[in-house]
């Protein structure tokens, strides 16, 4: 079973739930932007939630189904499809995605999911070092994705939809909870009294932001460190970076915080031009928020488990 | 949190909600690197549900982990995780007075450079900087043995301690665009390859035909944290062979 990629949208990728474990090796984890998205996607169509979907970025490919099978999209608004529940999609229908109307990122989950090579123990797809994913690179027209072996409903379509689910709303202006960073106590007070704008030059690496230029009262040059999926570091203009999934393993500029990790779908859903504030929580907070979205996916994991068997 | 036993100190600091940071000392002070190698080899041993990988770096270990899947009823996720690595740290004589001694045979990597300005295009300019000619820079070059201090930047590239003051060089004030792959570099006082051919600010002072990162090997890089490496200089012709 394939599906044809009619057209692929403006950066369509394929994503597990990243590559972990290589990291000494300088290997990014990659994976989906908004992993609470993606996991949603998979459990509406039966699929394990570190199964291969695809990440569509602002607009969202045309694609060509060849056998029946259930898809569900969770993200940013696209329209042409509603969001956050199944569709059963026909053999020889195409499924048109348009543009996103609130976020940035959705994920088209298909049940049985995308079945590309594993490199390094994931299918996810690392566009600088063209590896992962389909062919290590973003769709093309004309691409023919495999799929593994798809399921079926027990119940109808119609009972199905996530209601009240984990996923926050976007907003184009907003306030994300952080914990301090390494160098936290070397900077002026400016990363909570101000609100900063998403530049244009933002992408799978991270989201930079613009605002007052934070100033480091020390000039100590820094080792390179490591650094994680949220980690805020302050270059010498002074402009935070927010490092996200295909951001290198290391880093040299002072890391002032980290934005916590119940908060990271939200910067993947955050536009060029919208505006960020931060506040700073303890790590036990942090922990305990993390808690409970887990808790919330575990009840909708739970709850979904028994509505799927596998077709013939 | 810090904790004294005889001579190693260790401390632990908060990497977000979802890693920590160990830290044993400065890379280049006697026997630190020794001990975040056995450290980072203990901790990969473990089969704990919660430790997702690990990354040594300098005089560093960074553990990331999932604190959702530690023991049930744990309070902390950080002190439980700090409490768990400091145990392991002892048990794995990482905190003894005496340096720990390695598994692994030291062996150096050699690696062979065509040191020649079609290859490296600051080769002359470093040379003068640091007032020698090509020829005793190369011999300055391949006359030591270096050691990985880190890995990252890019998919298994190597940041090499070790290089001859007399070669410190500051970065490029712009970096390159393109960098060739196996391109040889030197910023401030690091020697270093890049394993692709990406943007790079290093001065570039030769090239290597061997490959540094591969996804087919089961650790794809060739080089880890740790490991010694010598230069080996080899002339155009061997260097268009080896290719």
């Amino acid at each position: 079973m394939e599906v044809k990629i009619h057209k692929a949208g403006l950066l369509t990728t394929v994503q597990d739930l990243g590559r972990t474990g290589h990291r000494s090796s300088g290997v990014p984890v990659c994976g989906p932007m908004d992993t609470v998205a993606f996991r949603l996607a998979n459990l509406l169509v039966g699929n394990n939630e570190t199964t291969a979907a695809l990440e569509i970025t602002l607009l969202g490919p045309e694609i060509e189904f060849s056998e029946d099978r259930l898809i569900a999209v969770c993200g940013a608004q696209l329209s042409g499809i509603e969001v956050n529940r199944p569709h059963l999609i026909k053999k020889g229908q195409k499924l048109n995605l348009g543009a996103c109307t609130s976020g940035v990122r959705s994920y088209l989950a298909i049940s049985g999911g995308i079945t590309t090579e594993l490199i390094l123990g994931s299918q996810s797809t690392y566009l600088r070092g063209s590896f992962g994913g389909f062919k290590g690179r973003a769709l093309k027209q004309g691409d023919l994705l495999s799929l593994g072996k798809g399921r079926t409903l027990k119940e109808g379509l119609a009972k199905f939809y996530l209601s009240g689910s984990p996923i926050p709303p976007y907003s184009s202006a907003l306030t994300l909870r952080v914990t301090v960073g390494a160098q936290h106590s070397e900077f002026a007070a400016g990363l909570f009294t101000q609100s900063f704008k998403v530049s244009p030059v933002s992408d799978r690496m991270g989201l930079r932001l613009q605002g007052k230029a934070l100033q480091r009262k020390v000039s100590k040059e820094l080792t390179s460190s490591a650094v994680v999926c949220g980690t805020i570091q302050v270059p010498a203009d002074g402009q935070p970076i927010i490092l996200m999934a295909d951001a290198q393993t290391l880093g040299g500029y002072p890391q002032i915080a980290h934005v916590c990790a119940v908060d990271l779908p939200l910067v993947a859903q955050l536009k060029a031009l919208d505006a960020v504030e931060f506040s700073l929580i303890a790590l036990s907070h942090a922990h305990e928020l993390l808690r409970q979205r887990e808790h919330e996916i575990s009840l909708i994991r739970e709850g979904l488990s028994e509505r799927f068997y596998f077709s013939a | 949190m810090q904790v004294r036993l005889r001579t190693q100190v260790i401390t632990f600091c908060a990497l977000g909600d979802s890693a920590l940071e160990i830290k044993l000392g400065s890379a280049s002070e006697t026997g630190v690197l020794e001990r975040i190698q056995v450290l980072a080899s203990a901790l990969r041993k473990e089969t704990a549900l919660w430790i997702i990988d690990i990354l040594p770096v300098y005089g560093t270990v960074a553990v990331f982990y999932n604190p959702i899947k530690m023991p049930p009823g744990t309070a902390s996720p950080y002190e439980f995780a700090c409490t768990w690595i400091k145990a392991l740290a002892v048990k794995s004589g990482v905190l003894a007075r005496r340096t720990p001694t390695l598994n692994k045979r030291a062996k150096p990597v050699e690696i062979p450079v065509c040191y020649d300005k079609s290859l490296g295009q600051d080769l002359e300019s470093v040379a003068a900087k640091a007032k020698l000619s090509i020829e005793a820079l190369i011999k300055l070059h391949t006359s030591v043995t270096y050691h990985v201090h880190a890995v990252g930047f890019a998919p298994g590239f190597p940041y090499l301690a070790g290089l001859s003051s007399k070669l410190h060089t500051p970065r490029l004030q712009t970096p390159r665009q393109k960098v060739p792959a196996g391109s040889v570099g030197i910023g401030g006082d690091h020697t270093g390859v890049y394993p692709f051919s990406t943007p790079g600010g290093w001065n570039l002072i030769g090239q290597t035909p061997l490959t540094l990162f591969d996804i087919t090997w089961d650790s794809p890089a060739l080089l880890h944290v740790g490991d010694q490496v010598i230069f080996k200089a080899i002339s155009k012709e061997e260097f268009s062979i080896w290719k």
